[in-house]
């Protein structure tokens, strides 16, 4: 496995500011690592926006498809019942229900695509640069060895930055 | 230049506003302050709490287990009157149950950054509302261990379905969707802060615990653009859920043919005073929680006078529904319609009737004085009288409009037994016994969301 180079930051402003001046300086940032979201760190490490929506959009059509479908199967084909007269396909009656049935649909299969996405399962150990990760501090790792084309170093930008670098 | 003017205007924005967390913490204060509630020792006021939500609880479970080895017998229905105290706890509970995910997902779509400190617990405290709330339809059932029978399933009885045309059925839907989706978006909020309790641990069996919890979570800002994206995507979804549910639980009533109950206003009706109640209930805990767990900082007077504010807009819809019935009830030219709504307020359960107009009609005006809405005992015995108030709009709504029916003969009066207060205190028991223990064992406020929002103070500072 390659080294990697790890910088601490004490606060959001700087660890963004140094994520810009580092990939300037044709540096790839692997990854940062936050207390928080930070707002427009995505934009700094030109992050694409996540595919969760159209997933998210799929599971509510196919929510939408058992709602209507599934309601109509039961009441109108399967074992049809005359109640109070009203149509087999009872559609607009159906509505409220499909439409709980999109929402359940949607947002659990997004979080569980999340899930699926990131590997969990319980007691994962967290692999983080420091257990200050979820407590106050701020890293980016990036990657050794790429240093040739700049003209100043990492070590020089992190510091500009009031960054110390933690490991290289 | 244009960058000297932009910082002189932005030292000129945070003197005027407040900031959002008092004191001038800084993340690691946040992450300390926070985990203290649940790595100290218990106050003697939790104590007091806890072993007063137990004993109602007590009472509760002694109650439900009668009634149900008894029969539903043990209520003071008739045949009049078929419901009444059970079917207006359950829309009591549902209603307080509103307000979390309207904090965590609305409040959160229109960037309203004061949520982040109430979120957390508002959305516990609506988790357990509805756990309160779907215990009464199945009491009422009669047969409780039937209850499964609600649900669509391939079985041996036709297969004969459940009808799906029915308001009940939906609510099924509606409730059970609502406590999963709310669930989910509750924990899923957490997991960054379970991971913060997860690294701070000194105990093992903490760190065993909180380490399955989160995930393994690791502060990663590629999981982090990935999580807003989901968190975005769930508040999208629960708010038309919110709205939803409330509106298929006034469906329970608007689609019957009772007069009083048939009408088309109220799904907004219904919502409007959901929200009004449950934020009431999220100012009742809240204000009890800043005060006996030392968080004032965190939920400052301008929470407190925000959620005010909710409580006046939605009080006026509710005042304006109460209006527009009686309006429409006297326009219509319908005999039955008029009678029940003269009925309600001069009738027998009129007393009743006033106790709502009192609590929600009255009650939020005071909320226009500035100097109320930052008293803080003022607005949490306020805060109880609106409590009050719905729960007695529910009971108005559906005894009212039952016990005088089309036929005089059938009149008849509807008194509650001790089975059916017992179970409502129990309802009570079982909701503050929860949110108590949750406030021991989950990191109450959200750090994650909170600390986002300190840094109101200025570039190259150490934050």
């Amino acid at each position: 496995m390659e080294k990697l180079l790890i910088a601490e930051f004490q606060n959001e402003y700087d660890l963004v500011d140094s994520v810009k001046a580092v990939r300037a300086a044709d540096i790839d940032v692997i990854d940062a690592y936050t207390p928080y979201a930070v707002h427009g760190l995505d934009k700094a490490m030109d992050l694409k926006p996540s595919r969760l929506t159209q997933i998210c959009f799929t599971f509510a059509f196919i929510g939408l498809l058992v709602g209507v479908l599934g309601q109509y199967w039961v009441s109108a084909v399967n074992w049809p019942i005359n109640i109070g007269g009203r149509p087999w396909n009872s559609l607009p009656a159906f509505m409220p229900v499909a439409f709980e049935v999109i929402i359940l649909f949607a947002g659990l299969g997004t979080v569980f695509s999340f899930f699926a996405w990131r590997r969990v399962k319980h007691g994962k150990p967290g692999l983080q640069p420091s257990l200050r990760v979820t407590n106050d501090r701020f890293y980016i790792v990036m990657k050794q060895g790429q240093q040739r084309k700049s003209a100043t170093s990492v070590t020089e930008i992190v510091t500009a930055h009031h960054g110390k670098m933690v490991e290289n | 230049m244009i960058r000297q003017m932009g910082d002189i205007m932005a030292d000129h924005q945070t003197s005027i506003r407040e900031p959002q967390i008092h004191g001038n913490k800084n993340l690691n204060d946040v992450t300390n302050e926070v985990c203290n509630i649940m790595d100290r020792k218990p106050t003697w006021l939790w104590w007091l709490g806890i072993t007063l939500s137990l004993s109602a609880l007590t009472l509760g479970i002694v109650s439900v287990s009668y009634q149900i080895a008894t029969g539903i017998g043990t209520w003071g229905l008739n045949k009049t009157v078929g419901w009444a105290f059970d079917i207006t706890n359950f829309v009591f509970w549902v209603g307080i149950g509103h307000a979390g995910t309207l904090i965590s997902a609305i409040l959160f779509l229109f960037r309203q950054k004061w949520r982040t400190s109430i979120n957390r617990s508002a959305e516990a405290m609506t988790i357990f509302a509805v756990m309160c709330a779907g215990l009464f339809p199945i009491i009422h059932m009669g047969r409780p261990w039937l209850a499964y029978w609600m649900f669509p399933y391939p079985n041996f009885r036709g297969p004969l379905w459940i009808n799906f045309r029915s308001p009940l059925a939906w609510d099924v839907f509606a409730i059970g969707t609502y406590l999963i989706i709310s669930a989910t978006f509750w924990y899923f909020g957490m997991i960054p802060d379970l991971a913060t309790v997860r690294d701070r641990a000194k105990n093992k069996i903490k760190k065993f615990i909180f380490g399955a919890l989160s995930l393994g979570w690791n502060g990663s800002y590629r999981v982090w653009h990935r999580y807003e994206t989901v968190y975005a995507l769930l508040a999208g979804l629960a708010t038309p859920l919110v709205v939803s549910v409330h509106t298929v639980v006034s469906f329970d009533f608007a689609t019957s043919s009772i007069p009083g109950w048939h009408t088309t206003t109220f799904p907004p009706y219904f919502v409007a005073g959901a929200v009004f109640s449950g934020f009431a209930m999220v100012l009742t805990l809240m204000i009890i929680a800043r005060k006996t767990l030392k968080l004032e900082e965190y939920i400052t007077l301008n929470h407190i006078e925000n959620m005010t504010k909710v409580i006046i807009v939605t009080g006026g819809i509710v005042t304006a529904s109460y209006a527009t019935e009686f309006f429409i009830a006297w326009y219509s030219g319908n005999g039955f319609e008029q009678f029940v709504f003269l009925n309600r307020a001069l009738g027998p359960f009129a007393w009743a009737y006033w106790i709502m107009v009192g609590c929600n009609l009255i009650t939020p005006q005071f909320f226009w004085f500035r100097s109320i809405r930052r008293n803080v005992i003022i607005v949490f015995i306020l805060s109880i009288f609106v409590n009050i108030g719905m729960w007695f709009e529910r009971f108005v709504i559906i005894v009212t409009s039952l016990h005088r029916d089309f036929l005089p003969s059938a009149w008849s009066m509807y008194a509650p037994t001790w089975v059916e207060i017992g179970t409502l205190i129990g309802s009570f028991g079982l909701f503050f016994t929860l949110f108590l223990l949750f406030i021991r064992t989950m990191p109450m406020i959200s750090m994650g969301e909170v600390k986002s929002v300190l840094h109101f103070r200025g570039k190259g500072k150490e934050a």
